[in-house]
């Protein structure tokens, strides 16, 4: 009886617990995102203060409007969105191994964009030619790999990685080659596709790039309880009244412009993905309610301080991001590999 | 009353092969039924075409009057819940995690509803999961993950539960267990229909036995004639003898 009490008393309350956490989440995200914001822009060869740039005192306010904070910026946009593509695409796959670069989504991505700035092409309708081919590029390796390693009824994490692994070297590879092809001006943009890096950029396009990626993460996170049900498997959601075929097409697609656009922007930068999920989820547990706000906003900030050292670490030379997040990811996805080695030779 | 399941001229093919041939088949509320059979004789097709998740079927296979997959897919699994074999589990979902993914057919919000919420802490409660429920799911014994499981197609609210080989990985005493919660749902009126390779779990315990033989019914009946020597010997290839006292529960003895 006395059990039976505590059971109703809790289903009056239980709606306010879910939200509180992540509430929770949310806020203590949001408040290492501000602060990210706020001290990141400081710290740099140059020594500057907010009085002084925003009293528009020269070169400080130069320093901080054109250089250090659009690049804080659109390190946080791209930290997000591929931490939230990384859970996703973890949970479509369902598997913690995936990630945009692991499964060669982000190389897809960086050839499209190469592609579309050899052949020259401006784009369709005020959308960007490099945005729309590095978005397309993403989708077509995305279902490269899908069909390779879903050869037979289950797709094994094995498969799924080599997979991944192989269409990345291929990716790069077509890009050297056409690197070979352009001329001088263009082999330098070329190149820069091989290792993504975060460069200061117009607010423009940053506020482009985030409108993109926030809407993206909005439609996913609006689906986490689904998302839930489908990193269980297919069967288990579709017994439960999903459509799982739908919701495995919408979620593909989401993670691809997330990565294709993030990727037309940066280049490729790895292991966001996998890292930021991988850390969060021991915390937080598997619910997507909370990891996709929490892997956006954890996301935005890792790849914003990798970024900061990324700048100062040899200054006054500069590092691209993409080395510094390569050389934490790829002990980190060894380390990873290693301890599911039993359940992936399966 | 018409039945709630009613098959007629079910078949499936894999590749070519007949792996289902159901001519004639019907279950009603309230019935506890065992399908049995030997290795590939359709078992787990059959309950996944009823269960909504093979809907490539041919023939009729209807619930509540319609065809199965005619069904909405979120209504049918308003009604009918299925259980699988084993679930294995990627991601930290909880164990009340995962039985609080059987109210997902009731609601489209983010979070759960009051009503969500009770269902969960009665199917926790029937199943005996509770002392666990906070814990990784993928950290419990088979005999728990299974319960969990279950718990979660109760959550469903079902009429009619359907469960691939639920005791397959189980010790006798959870083996026990789990058949006696089913006797208590099929007591509240719920269809329970459990593929199982234990014939004596299936004498013991059910109403009904359908024996399936190469995706064709062998025998359906209730235990004692549907597990007659003669069946067994022709359908599993092994010698059986089934003893059945009134008032008892028939047991099945193998002669090696």
């Amino acid at each position: 009886m006395q059990r039976r009490a505590n059971a109703r008393g809790f289903g009056m309350t239980p709606e306010p617990a879910a939200a509180r956490r992540l509430g929770r989440t949310v806020a203590w995200g949001a408040l290492a995102a501000i602060a990210a914001l706020a001290l990141l822009p400081l710290i740099g060869s140059t020594s500057i203060d907010y009085g002084s740039a925003l009293r528009g005192v020269s070169p400080d306010k130069e320093i901080l409007f054109s250089f250090r904070l659009p690049r804080v910026l659109l390190a946080m946009v791209v930290g997000g969105g591929l931490a939230v593509s990384g859970v996703l695409f973890q949970a479509l796959v369902r598997d913690a191994l995936a990630d945009p670069y692991v499964l060669g989504v982000a190389g897809g991505a960086a050839l499209g964009a190469v592609l579309a700035i050899v052949f020259g092409w401006t784009g369709v309708g005020g959308f960007s030619g490099v945005w729309l081919s590095a978005s397309a590029g993403a989708g077509a390796v995305l279902l490269l790999v899908l069909a390779i390693a879903s050869h037979g009824r289950r797709m094994s994490s094995f498969t799924l990685l080599l997979a991944g692994i192989t269409m990345n070297s291929v990716c790069a590879a077509v890009l050297l080659f056409l690197h070979n092809l352009v001329d001088f001006q263009q082999s330098f943009a070329v190149l820069r596709w091989l290792m993504g890096g975060i460069e200061p950029n117009t607010y423009s396009t940053i506020g482009w790039l985030a409108l993109v990626v926030l809407s993206a993460v909005g439609f996913v996170f609006w689906r986490a309880r689904q998302w839930n049900l489908l990193a269980v498997g297919e069967e288990w959601a579709t017994a439960r009244g999903l459509s799982a075929t739908r919701l495995m097409v919408t979620g593909f697609i989401a993670g691809s412009l997330i990565t294709g656009s993030v990727t037309a922007v940066t280049g490729p930068i790895g292991f966001i993905g996998l890292i930021v999920p991988h850390a969060l989820r021991l915390r937080l547990g598997a619910d997507h309610r909370l990891l996709i706000p929490g892997a956006f906003l954890a996301g935005a900030v890792f790849l914003a301080v990798c970024d900061t050292v990324a700048r100062t670490a040899l200054a006054p030379s500069e590092v691209p991001v993409g080395v510094i997040t390569a050389l934490l990811g790829g002990p980190f996805f060894i380390w990873l590999l290693r301890s599911k080695k039993r359940s992936l030779w399966l | 009353m018409n039945p709630l399941f009613e098959l007629r001229g079910v078949s499936m093919r894999y590749d070519g092969i007949v792996a289902l041939n159901v001519a004639e088949l019907d279950f009603p509320l309230g019935q506890f039924v065992s399908v049995v059979g030997p290795n590939g004789a359709g078992k787990s097709t059959l309950l996944g075409i009823m269960a909504g998740l093979r809907p490539e079927y041919e023939g009729h296979c209807r619930f509540a009057g319609n065809e199965v997959k005619r069904w909405p897919r979120r209504r049918l699994a308003q009604a009918v819940s299925f259980v699988p074999q084993t679930l294995r589990v990627e991601f930290p979902f909880t164990a009340e995690q995962v039985v609080m993914m059987g109210r997902t057919p009731f609601g489209d919000g983010l979070f759960e509803t009051p009503a969500d919420h009770e269902a969960l802490e009665r199917a926790l409660e029937f199943t005996d999961t509770v002392a666990f429920r906070h814990r990784d799911f993928r950290s419990l014994s088979g005999g728990e993950r299974q319960r969990v499981v279950l718990a979660s197609a109760l959550a469903q609210d079902p009429q009619a539960l359907l469960l691939d080989e639920p005791t397959a990985f189980l010790d006798v005493k959870h083996q026990l267990a789990v058949q006696r919660v089913l006797r208590q749902l099929c007591a509240r009126g719920i269809l329970v229909v459990a593929a199982t390779h234990d014939l004596n779990l299936a004498a013991a315990f059910c109403d009904r036995v359908v024996v399936l033989h190469r995706g064709g019914v062998a025998a359906d009946a209730a235990p004692a004639e549907a597990l007659r020597a003669e069946v067994i010997r022709s359908v599993f290839e092994v010698e059986a003898i089934l003893h059945a006292e009134a008032g008892k529960r028939p047991w099945i003895r193998y002669d090696a």
